[in-house]
């Protein structure tokens, strides 16, 4: 492997990781505000209304994945200046 | 930490840990990973209802966020997945109604049992011999000839020869999948995808141990773009049983929102990793996940003790 290449294996590497750093912090956040502002509600979302629950589920489960990644785009974008890389 | 809708008390680390492996896995191989969460979740104390929808639902969130990583690397064919996703819905339907049935004759645990044994070692078996054969033909044939493709995206299998035969079947309507680079007959792809469901209604779990392998042997479809295809299709698939298990009360969403910390990780660095090695390097690296599932199977048959 070439010296330049490396290089950019390194720093693809690097912004990988930052990455998911910022992605984990983010995913842990999420479930401690869903875990203090949901928990009571869910609970008795599953014993009253389950089908609602179900959607609600669902729901949580699909937000964390799409909206936090969108989260830690931008702010790799803000962070970088406005270059997506 | 107590999770009162399971009225599970789980150490978060192990579900995080948990997740975490699970998420390598699935994001690797395209694979929801149940065959191991499951058993994971019982270890854990959690009831068995429980393990299996709260596992549900985490899959959904990890196929989520590897499909959409696997989608920038322009490994998802949303053509295919789409029509996959019709296909196994109708089969996990008929698997859960065939479990059923030997619920009633009585035998439904022997029957599953030895079904998944089959089914694992045989997967297991058969990708062995393939891979093995693809990577010794194109080390012989390795040549200083330039491929156009780069090294890690290569894809040749020993089996092509079958692939080419079943694509040339002209049963109308003929689908063009422009992403995976194939035309075949529309029901053969539906077919493909009401085995894998039908094998998740009856043995469990999302059967991305065996859509995966069928996408490449049967369909011809380039293993990079079927672990993410597999994974897209996987949404949709896990997304319908969360929701019927959620009805069901066998859903703890705190849980799965816990092993879904640690799955999303693992989920990228899994999806990332296929980018460095070769279609047959990836399907021998798979010939562990399934004999993993054989050998729970044969534990719970032989010590009684359901994990």
């Amino acid at each position: 492997m070439s010296p330049r290449s490396k290089t950019a294996v390194r720093q693809t590497l690097r912004a990988f990781a930052l990455e998911l750093v910022i992605y984990a912090a983010l995913v842990t956040g999420y479930f401690f505000a869903v875990l203090h502002f949901l928990g009571g509600w869910l609970l008795q979302l599953e014993t009253q209304h389950i089908r609602v629950y179900a959607v609600v589920a669902i729901l949580l489960i699909i937000g964390q994945a799409v909206f936090l990644e969108w989260v830690t785009t931008s702010l790799l974008r803000f962070l970088r200046g406005g270059r997506s890389e | 930490m107590f999770f009162p809708i399971s009225h599970a008390d789980v150490n978060p680390i192990y579900l995080v840990v948990v997740g975490f492996l699970i998420g390598v896995l699935g994001g690797f191989f395209g694979v929801g990973g149940s065959f191991i969460a499951g058993p994971a979740l019982r270890l854990a104390g959690i009831d068995w209802n429980f393990a299996v929808g709260t596992d549900l639902a985490h899959i959904v969130g990890k196929s989520v966020v590897a499909a959409k990583r696997h989608r920038a690397l322009g490994n998802v064919d949303l053509r295919l997945g789409l029509i996959m996703a019709v296909g196994t819905i109708a089969g996990a339907e008929v698997g859960a109604q065939l479990i059923e049935v030997f619920k009633r004759a009585g035998n439904v645990n022997v029957v599953v049992s030895v079904v998944s044994i089959v089914i694992y070692v045989s997967i297991s078996t058969f990708m062995i011999w393939e891979s093995w054969k693809t990577l010794a033909r194109a080390k012989r044939f390795a040549g200083p000839k330039k491929s156009t493709v780069p090294a890690a995206k290569a894809d040749e299998s020993a089996f092509q020869h079958v692939t080419k035969k079943i694509q040339g079947w002209r049963i109308p309507p003929m689908i063009s999948l422009r992403e995976s680079g194939v035309t075949i007959s529309l029901w053969i792809i539906l077919l493909v995808a009401f085995v894998g469901g039908l094998c998740s209604g009856f043995l469990g779990g999302g059967a991305g141990y065996i859509r995966m392998p069928s996408m490449v042997y049967v369909l011809g479809i380039p293993t990079h773009l079927a672990v993410g295809t597999d994974l897209f299709e996987i949404i949709i698939s896990a997304s319908y049983g969360t929701f019927t298990h959620a009805i069901k009360g066998n859903v703890d969403i705190l849980i799965a929102l816990v092993m879904h910390t640690g799955a999303a990780i693992g989920a990228q660095i899994g999806a990332i990793s296929t980018q460095y090695f070769a279609g047959p390097k990836i399907r021998l690296a798979f010939v562990p996940l399934p004999l993993i599932g054989a050998a729970i199977v044969i534990y719970t048959m032989f010590s009684g003790h359901k994990l």
